[in-house]
């Protein structure tokens, strides 16, 4: 009876809410002067140790030349991952100014959201990043505006361990796996010498993963086609069939496991490759002797585009001083304060002739120099709406057909394509 | 001679009074009311208020926003309920979860019943046994995850010990096994709590009942049917439900065991898509009535439960 009672009033008053049709908008703006507003700011950075570094560095420069417009830096608040932290900040209206660690596919929700400042809006905006990045940077527009600026980026390429090459019997300067035939062949050759693995992508299910697997290998099939273009999935094609079956043999053969590691399976020396960006040097430097490659292709080629696996930085609209966030945003992404960036993280800026840029970095790191040539080829994820929920169609969709053999790889592609064109156009 | 009028006594319980009206909202003690303000202050922040929140969002077409901006939130009826039973995913989420519950459910109540019987009749080494029942319930889901993980992956101690007979693919990424693994790995790590309640309700049956249905010559097994499982009637009651609810909430250990519900979704839950798909992928809406649809099967389930325990 007591259940009937409170079933009935929780009905009734779910109904009377229900029933109150629209609700929800709140008055305001962006705090009106917000985009002429000067004063002390807040950024937050990621949580990459070499990364803080960098940004209290950068910070503590900013603030012996103006007092009267101090910068504070924090860490990201601990979440299971930055989009969401910033996402609940957002909806919250605690967002900082500048957040250091945008990754693209979020975009276009916190667009939605209403959450970050148009760069175009400042005099300079739109400038600024072109003259900095190039032309290419216009891919990283949201509705034709600047809503991030592109920072830096992590050019993903085939990282392999030469002592297992060699014991494999493959040349470890020059191992000639540019083919998807020739990797294929490689790869048995190192499983067939004793590794466990020979390489190990992680089978997981998260919606970021095909960045790490499918995606950096059809940027290098396509010349750098993403997987949304022009408002359609582009991948259920002849490329999208090369790369989706050359994964699917990787793992039929078990040459990739279908768990994930649970350690770092290139230290503990189960797996021989690993596709990843600079960032991982620093954590292979001294325990194993590594190489780089790039993506194979189907046709083989030395010049490939791959996938960029940028960072930027964009301006929130909880932002009160937003000129001054736009000058420590300039600030932050000179010349000076790139360099100092690549030399503390060897994470490579986004800016045109890199190389050219800081010639004496990469010639005492010679191991950075392959990542910053890679730089001029690059793709990143599309700006498009719903884009995670996109890219987790694709991804639930590839583990079965690819990674597990539920499906068939044809049954994967037309499916996922057709699903991704409902929600992106 | 003056007329002395007797005012009529109004005892504080008359009905209608202001006092007895009073009475029945605070109590007889309203000080006690006052003591218990916070907590339901608190239940009315913290389990209300969101409760209500979510019912309104699970009928509008609702997107969280950034202060101060105007986004059109319409009433859409059924229609994120329609999008959410008419989802073959939100389908298969329900279906892993109901193989985890045949399994976890039953499997809960016996094992703490017997072990808990066992921890009862004093056994030697009582009190270390119950430490170690109770240990796994106290420690944090992630580091035992960790455990499991390096125990029944692949190349794992498990399979180093089976040899020959270790399923292919492993347990965690085969389709079959992955959610009777969680199942058995939940079961084990909430075996404390259960088993704690049980012995609380085992001390209550008195021994008087057991020792006459000795001397009526009943053997263990009777009286454990006869006595003792009648005894507990109630606990058993409280553990099908705790465990009906602790299971359709399932989140870490498919999140963390079987890397976010695989494979191929074989262990994906309702409780990890509405995180997907209100957190991850900003649909708040569809979440929520997915949210309320899991309310609602659960309490069927735990109304079905007590109904099937309860003392007739």
């Amino acid at each position: 009876m007591k259940f009937t009672k409170t079933a009935a009033l929780l009905g009734a008053t779910t109904l009377m809410l229900a029933s109150c049709s629209g609700g929800g908008e709140e008055s305001g703006g962006d705090g009106g002067g917000a985009a002429t507003g000067t004063g002390p700011i807040e950024i937050w950075l990621s949580n990459n140790e070499a990364e803080i570094a960098w940004g209290e560095a950068v910070v503590e420069a900013w603030n012996a030349e103006n007092p009267d417009a101090q910068v504070t830096a924090q860490e990201i608040p601990a979440g299971s991952s930055s989009e969401e932290a910033i996402t609940a900040a957002i909806t919250a209206g605690t967002a900082p100014c500048l957040v250091y660690n945008i990754a693209t596919a979020a975009v276009s929700g916190w667009v939605q959201q209403g959450g970050l400042v148009d760069l175009n809006t400042f005099e300079d905006g739109a400038s600024y990043i072109t003259e900095r990045g190039g032309e290419s940077t216009t891919a990283y527009q949201s509705e034709g505006s600047y809503y991030q600026l592109p920072w830096k980026s992590n050019p993903v390429m085939v990282m392999y361990n030469k002592d297992l090459f060699e014991q494999a019997g493959l040349d470890p300067e020059n191992p000639e796996m540019s083919t998807h035939a020739d990797f294929l062949d490689g790869a048995r050759q190192i499983v067939d010498s004793g590794v466990e693995s020979a390489i190990w992508p992680s089978p997981t299910n998260e919606f970021y993963q095909p960045w790490f697997d499918f995606y950096p290998l059809y940027l290098a099939e396509t010349g750098g086609t993403q997987l949304v273009e022009d408002g359609a999935a582009t991948f259920d094609s002849d490329a999208g069939t090369a790369v989706a079956d050359f994964w699917s043999t990787i793992y039929t053969e078990g040459l990739a496991p279908q768990e994930a590691a649970t350690d770092d399976a290139m230290v503990a020396g189960t797996t021989a490759m690993q596709l990843a960006g600079p960032w991982a040097i620093a954590a292979y430097d001294g325990n194993i002797d590594v190489g780089f490659m790039p993506v194979p292709t189907s046709g083989g080629s030395e010049e490939v585009v791959t996938f960029a696996d940028s960072k930027n930085i964009s301006m929130f609209t909880a932002c009160e001083n937003q000129a001054t966030a736009w000058e420590f945003l300039k600030f932050s992404t000179s010349v000076d304060s790139d360099g100092q960036l690549l030399e503390a993280t060897g994470q490579m800026p986004m800016r045109t002739d890199l190389a050219g840029t800081f010639p004496d970095y990469f010639e005492a790191n010679p191991m950075y120099a392959a990542f910053a040539d890679q730089t001029e080829r690059v793709a990143d994820v599309p700006s498009i709406p719903n884009s995670v929920e996109a890219w987790q169609v694709f991804r639930e969709s590839y583990s079965s057909a690819v990674i597990f053999g539920n499906t068939t790889v044809d049954e994967f592609l037309s499916g996922a394509a057709q699903e991704i064109n409902g929600l992106v156009g | 001679m003056t007329d002395v009028v007797t005012p009529p006594v109004r005892t504080p319980s008359s009905p209608g009074s202001r006092t007895g009206g009073r009475r029945k909202v605070l109590g007889r003690h309203p000080i006690g009311s006052l003591f218990a303000l916070p907590y339901m202050v608190f239940v009315a922040l913290i389990f209300a208020y969101p409760l209500v929140f979510a019912c309104y969002i699970a009928f509008h077409d609702y997107f969280f926003t950034a202060p101060g901006v105007e986004m059109e939130r319409p009433f859409v009826g059924l229609a994120n309920f329609i999008d959410v039973l008419t989802d073959p995913q939100v389908l298969e989420s329900f279906r892993n979860t109901a193989v985890f519950l045949v399994i976890n459910v039953p499997l809960t109540a016996v094992a703490a019943l017997v072990l808990a019987s066992a921890l009862n009749a004093g056994i030697r080494w009582a009190a270390a046994f119950r430490v170690a029942f109770y240990v796994p319930y106290l420690t944090a889901s992630v580091s035992l995850v960790g455990v499991w993980m390096l125990l029944f992956s692949s190349g794992g101690l498990v399979n180093s010990v089976l040899g020959p007979l270790a399923p292919e693919p492993s347990w965690l990424v085969n389709s079959a096994l992955a959610m009777p693994s969680i199942a058995l790995y939940v079961t084990w790590k909430q075996l404390g709590f259960y088993i704690l309640l049980y012995l609380a309700a085992l001390q209550n049956i008195p021994a008087e009942l057991h020792e006459s249905a000795a001397t009526d010559g009943a053997s263990a097994l009777q009286r454990f049917r006869h006595v003792t499982i009648p005894g507990v009637r109630n606990a058993t009651t409280l553990v099908l439900i705790l465990a009906i609810i602790t299971g359709a909430n399932l989140f870490t250990e498919p999140y963390l065991l079987t890397n976010g519900g695989g494979p191929d979704g074989a262990s994906l839950t309702p409780v990890l898509l509405i995180y997907q798909k209100g957190i991850q992928q900003q649909n708040p809406d569809t979440a929520a009535a997915m949210g309320m649809i899991l309310v609602i099967i659960v309490g069927l389930l735990s109304l079905t439960a007590n109904r099937l325990t309860r003392e007739k």
